[in-house]
This record gives structure tokens, C-alpha cells and sequence, in this order.
């Protein structure tokens, strides 16, 4: 027995970092294939056709940055990404607020059933964003909607909004729904784990509780925030299911170029202009990467100012 | 102010499972939050279970499918990779870290067109690998993977485990995965919900009904209630029904795993 550990132990030191070094490498290959042929792969073979243009007659041709120029100047895709912007820029921040105020009301313990409390913002998160459209389009729709209902109960004309004016905010409504409760989890997990000292050090301080929220948790929080803020920029462009089934209440307004997901989708599947698409792909991979970046560097920033 | 929160977090799944004891007839007759005069729920599951010859029970299948396949291949793979780039140095280890993290940021739905232009030309569109094969790679899980394994496997345990002349692969199951367990089921049920939930993906890469998930095909009902002009909006009553019957199921998983996921998460936070 002795001497079988003996002879492991020596044959550990001969190659022993080398070994170590194989067998993770092993753990790590099998994520490494599915990353590969799931992620890097569909990537490179977007980029590639992108540059391609395929004719009926004359075949493929290589047409170097040519669907780049003409994305770059298609009003259409123009409008599409126009439109997720704005959504961006109002839905995300009302949504990481109100997630932020749920997350500090659970953490401060004056919320009767937090727990109760907890999974009733978080449960929008489990519903398929599919469902979750329908349910709403139910709601806001004019026959028997339920917005419509109490407006006319009221004496008021119902709002119209399945409209072109109201249909955005009617799909941020659904969004910021299905996304606070996400969102709140991740800054309550960043919450919970503030140390108690540095809760102990500000009431030695003598700071009330609004003190502490700006002082000690907000700071706290930052990291966190900038990962939902992150996923939130990345999901709002990429929009699809929400407008896309709100297209069987509202055909008219949602159209074939709603957002630059719909529009990539429609050329690809109904206008056979599959390497145009891919174009369009790729560029709005890279304006949601710039502007995640952008998200990551203003709010870096302002931690060195708080 | 929490409680109107609360009531507008609640409030659609409310109109739900009210909805869903109407006929077509009464969801036109009757107030949005309050039963009709019938009570047509048993009616409206039957229907939607037998309606098209019971396509939806196939959905349903189909979904449950996806979701175990994809969500839990997903997760070991996520506890494989992480463990191994946690507690092994390799070469080259920091730069597979580095692309990995770096698509995190690539959006999933911007892959979904290529994606399926790739499955086409190996043959696999219309077929269940067409949504597991994507499913399966979950950059988040292993960076959460990563920093979990990080930290709840302490190197102490697995030297001691070499000692006694385990086997790697024997130590990662018996010693490794029960401390990276609600890591692990933390990644496991959002993916799951990931899966169970998508709409792009199967959407483009799935044309024979028969493969549809439930979002697929809800949605098609929906597209034939509301487009198909009056006669069709017959089948409303099932698009809501067969809507309330595919949320149970998650609903009840985060329920009964809450204590694990809710650990999981807190510890991805402690190191962002």
C-alpha cells in the first residue's frame, strides 16, 4: 500500500503541472465545443457571407463592405434602430429604478411577507416573454381589453394603445414587467452580501438609515448595476418576440421593420436576402457591443465622482 | 405604493387565470377581472388539449424536451468548464476566459439568423438538435461556474482526495459537484427558463409544427385567432387557456428549488 503511494507520488513529480494543466484543459474542452460551434462559428460565418451578395443570375459575388454601406444608409434599418434606441434610453432606467427601489424596500425589512413580496415581482420573470405579450395585448386590446373596460366605466375614451403613438410605450410596459423582478434579484443578491461591519462603522457615524443607502449600499451596489444595465441595453436591441407577436393585434403599426431584428428576420425569411441579413446581424451585434461599452464607461466613471 | 407594486406584478397573471374559465362568448360579455356567468375551465383544457388532434400536449413535450436537454447539458457543461478553469492552470487558460466572457456581450438573437443559415447546410434544421445544440452554450453559466467553484472548492479538499488516489474525474463528481451545487442549479433554471421561454430561435429553425415548442405554437394560434378574420376567433379561449397551462410548470420548478437558486445567486454576486 505503501509503496503504491510511493510510486503515484514520484509519478506526480515527473510531469506534475503538465498533467495538471491536461486535465483541466479536458474539464474545460467539452464547453469549449458547444462555445465553438453555437457561438464563434454562426459569428464567423455571419461575417463571411455578409460580404457576399447572391443573385439569382450571375451567382454569388464578393462585394467586399457593400451591405455594411447600403445598411448604413437604409432608411428602414435606420428607423429600427432609431426606435430601440429611444425605447433603450426611457424603458432601462425606469425599469433598473424601480428594480433598485423594490431591491433596497425588501433589504430594509419594512416590507410586510418579503419573501411573499419577492417572488410576486420576481414570477413575470418565469411567463415566456410570448405569453406575457399576449396577456397584455388581451389587456390593452379595444374589444375586450381591460384597460379599454375601466376607461369606459369611467366615462372616458379608451386610450388607443395598440396605436402607432402608444404602441412603444405599451411594449416597454411589457418589457419593464417581465424584467424588474430579474433585475431586482441581482441587486438583492449584491445587497445581501454587504458586510455587517461596514453597517456597524456607519452607525458608529451616527448615519440614519437614507445615510446609509447613499453611503454604504448604492456604492455596494455599483458592480451589480452595471450588469443589469448591461443585459438591459443588450436585450433592448434586440427586440423581437414582444413586437413580433403584438403584430397579430396591430399589423399595421408594427410593419416588417419595427425593430432591426424584425427587419433582419423579414429579409432573411420573406425577401430571400439572407446575406444582406447577415450584414445586419453583425452590425447590430457590434452597435450593442459599443454601446454596452459606452453603458460600462459612464458608469465607471461615476464612481470616481460619488 | 409596494402593495399597488405588488398588485401590478400580479394583475396579468390575475386576468389569466380568470380569462381562462371564459367561453369566446363570455370574454366579450363579461368585465376582465371578474368570472363569467359559465365556468368553462374544464371545458377550455379539454379543447385545448385535443384541439388539431392534441397538437398542444405535443408542444408541451416538445418544450419539456428542449428545456431538459438544453438547460441541463447547459449547466453540466457550464460546472465542467468552470471547475476546470478554476482549480486547473492550462495554457492559453486566460485567453479562452477572455473570448468566453467576451460573448457574453454577443447578443443570442444576432446569432439566431447565422445559426440556423449553419444548420441548414449540415441538415440539422427541423430537427430537435436545431434547439438543443444552441441551448447548450451558456457563456453566463460558466463565468458563473467560475467564480462559484472559486470559491466553495477549497484546493485543501481536492489534495486530499488525490492523496487517497481518486481519480479527477471521480473527485469533480463526488467531491467538487455537491459544493458547487446551488451554483449549479442556479445556472440550470435560468437557463432553464432561457430555453423554455425562447421565441427566436425555434421560431427560425423549426418549420414542421410537429417540433414546435409552446411559444412557437401559441403564437400560431394567436396569428390564426386574430388574422384569419371572424370566424377563427373561436380558438381565443385557447390561446389564453393553453397560455396558463405553460406557465405552470416553471412557475412550480422556482417554487420548490427556491432556497437553492436563491443561495446561488447571492454567491455570483459576492464577486462580480
Amino acid at each position: 500500500m505503501a509503496v503504491v503511494s510511493h510510486g503515484m507520488a514520484v509519478r506526480e513529480q515527473v510531469h506534475p503541472s503538465r498533467r495538471r494543466a491536461l486535465t483541466g484543459f479536458l474539464f474545460f474542452a467539452p464547453f469549449l465545443l458547444v462555445f465553438v460551434a453555437a457561438i464563434v462559428a454562426p459569428l464567423l460565418y455571419a461575417m463571411g457571407l455578409s460580404l457576399f451578395r447572391r443573385r439569382l443570375i450571375g451567382g454569388t459575388t464578393f462585394v467586399g463592405l457593400d451591405n455594411y454601406l447600403r445598411a448604413a444608409t437604409d432608411p428602414q434599418f435606420l428607423a429600427g434602430l432609431g426606435r430601440v434606441g429611444l425605447f433603450l434610453v426611457v424603458q432601462v432606467p425606469v425599469m433598473l429604478l424601480l428594480a433598485l427601489f423594490v431591491a433596497l424596500a425588501i433589504d430594509s425589512k419594512r416590507v410586510w411577507w418579503p419573501k411573499l413580496f419577492r417572488l410576486g415581482v420576481f414570477v413575470p420573470y418565469a411567463v415566456p416573454a410570448v405569453v406575457g405579450t399576449l396577456m397584455w395585448g388581451f389587456m390593452y386590446g379595444a374589444q375586450f381589453g381591460l384597460i379599454g373596460q375601466v376607461a369606459r366605466a369611467f366615462g372616458m375614451d379608451p386610450p388607443d394603445l395598440l396605436g402607432s403613438t402608444l404602441m412603444l410605450p405599451s411594449l416597454a410596459n411589457i418589457v419593464t414587467w417581465q424584467f424588474v423582478g430579474y433585475n431586482m434579484l441581482i441587486l438583492y443578491a449584491a445587497l445581501r452580501a454587504i458586510p455587517q461591519d461596514l453597517y456597524d462603522a456607519a452607525e458608529v457615524d451616527g448615519a440614519g438609515e437614507l445615510r446609509k443607502v447613499w453611503s454604504v449600499k448604492l456604492p455596494a451596489l455599483r458592480p451589480a448595476l452595471l450588469l443589469a444595465a448591461i443585459f438591459s441595453v443588450i436585450g433592448s436591441f434586440q427586440l423581437f418576440t414582444e413586437p413580433k407577436v403584438m403584430t397579430d393585434l396591430a399589423p399595421a403599426v408594427i410593419g416588417t421593420s419595427y425593430t432591426p431584428n424584425i427587419y433582419a428576420y423579414e429579409l432573411a425569411f420573406n425577401g430571400q436576402l439572407v446575406d444582406y441579413a447577415a450584414a445586419l446581424s453583425v452590425l447590430l451585434g457590434l452597435v450593442t457591443i459599443v454601446v454596452a461599452y459606452v453603458v460600462q464607461l459612464t458608469i465607471a466613471r461615476r464612481e470616481r465622482i460619488l | 405604493m409596494l402593495l399597488g407594486l405588488l398588485a401590478y406584478f400580479l394583475l396579468p397573471l390575475a386576468w389569466l387565470v380568470i380569462n381562462s374559465t371564459k367561453s369566446t362568448a363570455g370574454l366579450f360579455q363579461s368585465f376582465g377581472l371578474w368570472f363569467a356567468s359559465d365556468f368553462h375551465l374544464f371545458e377550455n383544457v379539454r379543447e385545448t388539449l385535443t384541439y388539431q388532434g392534441g397538437i398542444y400536449g405535443r408542444w408541451f413535450l416538445n418544450t419539456v424536451l428542449y428545456a431538459v436537454a438544453g438547460a441541463g447539458g447547459a449547466a453540466l457543461l457550464a460546472a465542467l468548464g468552470g471547475y476546470g478553469v478554476a482549480k486547473f492552470d492550462f495554457p492559453g487558460r486566460r485567453l479562452l476566459l477572455a473570448g468566453v466572457l467576451g460573448a457574453v456581450m454577443v447578443p443570442a438573437t444576432a446569432l439566431a439568423i447565422p445559426t440556423y443559415l449553419l444548420l441548414s447546410t449540415v441538415g440539422l434544421v427541423d430537427t430537435p438538435f436545431a434547439v438543443i445544440i444552441p441551448s447548450l452554450a451558456s457563456p453566463f453559466g460558466l463565468y458563473l461556474m467560475w467564480i462559484y467553484a472559486a470559491a466553495a472548492v477549497p484546493d485543501e479538499l481536492l489534495e486530499a482526495a488525490r492523496i487517497d488516489g481518486a481519480s479527477e474525474l471521480r473527485i469533480f463528481w463526488s467531491v467538487a459537484m455537491r459544493l458547487l451545487a446551488p451554483g449549479f442549479v442556479t445556472v440550470l433554471l435560468f437557463q432553464l427558463v432561457h430555453v423554455w421561454n425562447n421565441y427566436f430561435l425555434p421560431l427560425i429553425v423549426l418549420n414542421n409544427p410537429a417540433w414546435y415548442p409552446l411559444t412557437v405554437g401559441l403564437k400560431q394560434w394567436n396569428e390564426q385567432a386574430y388574422g384569419g378574420g371572424g370566424g377563427s376567433v373561436a380558438v381565443l379561449n385557447l390561446v389564453i387557456t393553453g397560455s396558463l397551462l405553460a406557465i405552470i410548470p416553471l412557475i412550480a420548478v422556482f417554487l420548490v428549488l427556491q432556497r437553492y437558486w436563491q443561495s446561488g445567486l447571492a454567491m455570483g454576486g459576492v464577486k462580480q
